[in-house]
């Protein structure tokens, strides 16, 4: 028994590769005979891992989900920013560039929008709840546009470790509820084509929920989704600090 | 060779998120903009450079195809790897602040979508996209 441990321990990428496997295999079984393949294996294997992700936390108080396990370290290697972005990337090959070329100004006009509309509502639902410094409100509504934009802006803005550690908290909702509500949403939010799947990527931005969301929904949809989303993190951290706090200060 | 395809991913991977860096830091941000944006361009230019000169073969293609197909898989490892606990933890407040700007967020993208308008006469190709069937 030590030994299997040990093998699975000092292997730890390829007992990701070999459980991540198992767990397409075991969604992919309940999609079928649980739902009739109404919902699609991906978005309930993305929903099992949040599950098992969840017990982690609880069980290893750490931050990384299952990869806080020992012998489930491999998933912070295989489910990592690094090789997710590789596997975005690579999904540009089959790409159809007349619909990008197409849907080019709608997709800026939804990444701008995504900024904007949580910032707001996030700022406003703060005042509202009694943090009516424009400091709080700020990283409050930079938070609801990703959890990474959120303590960027704090941090730049001088925010309590509180605040700031609030805003994480709205961000990953944020990310959790598009990884295992956008199938559930798709037919609402009229996501089905290319310029769709742009649209909803400038709007949600937060990666790991569009990457996840999109997955979940069809996968043919991930690149052009993904195109404009990874633009808005980096978007969110400039206009943040600047443009939104320095608005939000001038009237708080 | 496999490894020509893989090695053009990830030079033009590399190269994209070197650039959405340099594009953060000349903006003064702290965050990568479009890294990841810019490799899928390159990528894309590249293939069609390669594929005119007759230079992607099969293999070479399934390089990059391979990702793509364990795009999924690794998708759930990264959901498996979520501070999910962090992110029920946040209390009322977040729950209140989330629950209304998701709304927001939800709402917009169906009206915009709806703007769009291509729901109901938006249709695949036929060639059937390798993306489909590799995962």
């Amino acid at each position: 028994m030590d030994l299997i441990m040990q093998t699975l321990t000092k292997n730890s990428f390829v007992t990701a590769l070999a459980v991540t496997g198992l767990v397409m295999l075991f969604s992919q079984m309940l999609s079928k005979y649980l739902t009739k393949g109404k919902l699609q294996s991906s978005a309930i294997a993305i929903t099992l891992g949040l599950i098992a992700a969840y017990f982690a936390g609880l069980y290893t108080t750490g931050s990384k989900g299952v990869s806080d396990i020992e012998i489930f370290s491999g998933f912070a290697l295989l489910g990592g920013a690094m090789l997710r972005d590789l596997a975005i990337s690579s999904t540009a090959f089959e790409v159809d560039v007349k619909e990008i070329k197409s849907a080019g100004k709608i997709g800026m006009i939804a990444l701008l929008l995504g900024c904007v509309i949580p910032f707001v509502v996030g700022a406003a639902v703060a005042w509202t709840l009694g943090y009516r410094d424009a400091v709080s409100m700020t990283t409050i509504g930079a938070g609801a546009m990703t959890y990474i934009v959120g303590p960027i802006t704090g941090t730049a803005i001088g925010a309590s470790s509180e605040v700031i550690a609030l805003s994480i908290a709205i961000g990953l909702i944020k990310a959790v509820f598009f990884m295992i509500s956008t199938p559930l949403l798709a037919k609402f939010m009229r996501l089905k084509s290319p310029r769709s799947a742009m649209i909803f990527g400038g709007l949600v931005g937060t990666t790991s929920g569009v990457a996840a969301g999109l997955a979940g929904t069809d996968v043919r949809l991930v690149p052009y989704g993904a195109l404009v989303a990874t633009f808005y993190t980096g978007l969110g951290a400039l206009l943040g600090p600047s443009v939104f706090f320095l608005t939000v200060n001038a009237f708080f | 060779m496999i490894i020509y395809g893989t090695a053009l991913l990830a030079v033009c991977y590399l190269l994209g998120v070197y650039l959405g860096g340099l594009l953060g830091q000349i903006l003064g941000v702290d965050a990568n903009i479009g890294g990841v944006a810019i490799a899928m361009v390159l990528l894309i230019v590249g293939k069609e450079m390669l594929a005119k000169k007759g230079l992607l073969p099969k293999s070479t293609q399934f390089g990059v195809l391979y990702w793509a197909g364990m795009y999924i898989p690794i998708v759930v490892a990264m959901a498996a790897g979520q501070n999910v606990v962090a992110a029920l933890s946040g209390g009322l407040v977040a729950a209140i602040v989330s629950i209304i700007a998701l709304t927001a967020t939800v709402i917009v993208v169906r009206w915009l979508n709806n703007m769009a308008d291509d729901y109901d006469t938006f249709t695949w190709d036929e060639e059937t996209p390798t993306l489909d069937q590799l995962s």
